[in-house]
């Protein structure tokens, strides 16, 4: 097991239809009442965010779906004090997402690996050790066993530049989970990879959930993504950004391939899709911004509001 | 220099079976701007030598070369003695303008007061033409030490090194600096960990630029006073005794230590920062 002090929660315990009777103590994270505006040009207001309550429990897959300018980006850097919300609580394990944050539980993987070029392959994912004071046997033995478990155990002198872009996510992935965070959180992180290479990447970040049991907030903008990962699917609506709709998916585990050829699976991408209109996702020929997110694609995000299965 | 260098034109079978195509790759890579440059001074010579330029007085380059052979030690105009005193006051000044820049880089970077009333000043600073600046330094300094003509270089070379490390140094990417703010790291754990690294490459931008600058800075120094044994007394002297073979000779040496010291920037950063993109694609 790679987090053996961390709660020992066997994913399979949420595959099953509908919440896994939620005990208080069982939440990561825990959202109520959020609102969250940003003031442009000193004078014009937007609303990204309104009125948002989310729970999630220890070791689900939530992953947050919805149009561009939907605010998905921006409730996750909520959730990992990147912004703080102007109005509303964010706790993480019953603290402030601040505290949180000084207390080192976030691992966070962004659209672009954002790996150090100075740096090797293992160099970059010690870099979190380094700076939270594990010592040189620590960090290299986490490093080896991280990059061993994104089966990159053969790259540790590489530097970044001479990896694909699916092996760099890989390297992100690894050095997010090194320093045993509580809770990782992911944005759009295979949206710059190719249909095959994302498809192997889903795969490769369920077998990690899998073994680690972390929980994972998982912002994308393709539904078949979302659907195939998560436990459930947070359906968001656009200006002001809100959730309209959680989709419970209820595919049994372990997924792999065949779970995308599955009846019920279609009807899960259905189900999304519809929850996707009926929040007024094609409503996407407006100003299509994703607020706070600087990596948003917004042509891929319209691309998933027209529902496409990849 | 390799048996495939010197022979040429067949270099395609070198001494290593595993080398031999990288070194055709180089001299063919290499070939081109050694060509161009043999014709020049051939052409040069020529011309010298066969058209009558009485109007011009332009030596041959051999007449060059020749009087660089015969004054590099002794006579009136030690060039050996003078292009060294020259570089040395090149590499002073170079290194405390690249000094100052960066200190004034860090402080730009980091503090917006700061910014806003160096960068002005740096501004202002590389506005004014080198050579107000010259005599100015000379009666700070003292017109015979070398320290009037290094500060000299050190304006010059000041501007660049702070517009290119203060770019270094915030130009970082946003979603670095977010994972740096998930880490909780300090500012000064940013600084060391990503800013740093991250403006290597532009200091070195920097630094090779202000190689060449130096020189300039260091000749222009010299010509307005100072201990004779330099190339830019040497050239005035020379010139003024209608020695321009001398003169020329001088200028040659100026334009050598100029390369040598960039080519010596161009190695250190070659092996400080080997990842980058800029480095990675230099030779075949």
């Amino acid at each position: 097991m790679v987090r053996p002090g961390g709660p020992a929660v066997e994913p399979a315990e949420h595959a099953g239809p509908g919440p896994a009777s939620p005990g208080a103590a069982a939440l990561v994270v825990r959202i109520s009442g959020v609102d969250k505006t940003f003031v442009s040009d000193g004078a014009r207001v937007t609303t990204a965010l309104q009125g948002i309550d989310l729970d999630i429990r220890r070791g689900e897959f939530v992953s947050l779906i919805g149009p561009s300018g939907c605010g998905k980006s921006t409730l996750l850097r909520l959730i990992g004090d990147l912004v703080a919300p102007t109005a509303g609580r964010v706790t993480i394990n019953d603290k402030p997402a601040a505290r949180a944050r000084r207390d080192r539980e976030y691992g966070i993987v962004f659209q672009a690996p954002v790996l150090f070029d100075w740096r090797s392959v293992e160099d970059n994912v010690k870099l979190p050790l380094e700076l939270m004071g594990y010592n040189a046997a620590q960090r290299t033995a986490r490093a080896r066993e991280m990059l061993e478990l994104v089966e990159l155990g053969e790259f540790l002198r590489h530097h970044p530049y001479q990896l694909s872009g699916g092996m760099q996510q890989r390297v992100a992935i690894a050095r997010a989970l090194c320093f045993e965070p509580s809770i990782l959180l992911m944005d759009e992180p295979f949206g710059a990879l190719d249909e095959m290479t994302r498809e192997r990447m889903n795969q490769e970040v369920l077998r990690i959930w899998e073994r680690t049991g972390i929980t994972v907030v998982f912002v994308t903008h393709s539904i078949p993504e979302a659907v195939f990962l998560s436990s459930r699917v947070v359906v968001m609506s656009a200006r002001p950004g809100r959730i309209t709709d959680i989709v419970e998916v209820d595919l049994p585990r372990p997924r792999d391939v065949e779970t995308r050829e599955q009846r019920r699976y279609f009807e899960l991408v259905t189900a999304v899709r519809e929850a996707l209109r009926r929040g007024g996702a094609d409503s996407h020929e407006a100003d299509a911004i994703e607020a706070g997110s600087g990596l948003a694609g917004g042509s891929i995000d319209r691309a998933a509001a027209e529902g496409g299965i990849g | 220099m390799t048996p495939a260098a010197t022979t040429g034109l067949g270099p395609l079978r070198g001494p290593g079976p595993g080398s031999a195509g990288r070194w055709a790759a180089r001299i063919s890579y290499y070939l081109p701007a050694v060509v161009v440059f043999a014709a020049t001074i051939g052409a040069w010579e020529m011309a010298v030598r066969n058209i009558d330029l009485r109007g011009l007085p332009l030596p041959a380059p051999s007449a060059i070369a020749s009087a660089l052979i015969d004054n590099w030690s002794n006579g009136r105009w030690p060039l050996g003695k003078a292009a060294s005193a020259t570089l040395f006051e090149a590499i002073g000044g170079l290194a405390i303008g690249t000094s100052l820049g960066v200190v004034v880089a860090l402080l730009t970077a980091r503090f917006a007061t700061a910014r806003e009333v160096l960068l002005p000043l740096a501004i202002g600073a590389s506005a004014v033409p080198i050579i107000a600046f010259a005599p100015l330094m000379n009666n700070w300094f003292g017109v015979l030490n070398p320290l009037s003509k290094m500060m000299i270089v050190a304006v010059l070379v000041f501007f660049p090194v702070v517009v290119n490390v203060t770019r270094g140094l915030t130009q970082v990417e946003p979603s670095a600096l977010e994972l740096m703010r998930s880490y909780a790291a300090t500012e000064w754990t940013v600084l060391r960990t990503l800013r740093l690294p991250n403006a290597l490459p532009y200091f070195f931008t920097a630094l090779k630029i202000g190689t060449t600058l130096s020189l300039i800075g260091a000749i222009v120094g010299e010509y307005f006073g100072g201990t004779s044994d330099v190339l830019g007394r040497v050239v005035v002297q020379s010139a003024s005794a209608l020695r321009f073979d001398v003169s020329w000779a001088a200028i040659v040496l100026a334009a050598l230590a100029g390369i040598c010291l960039y080519l010596a920037t161009a190695a250190i950063e070659r092996a400080v920062i080997p990842w980058h993109a800029s480095v990675r694609s230099l030779e075949p």
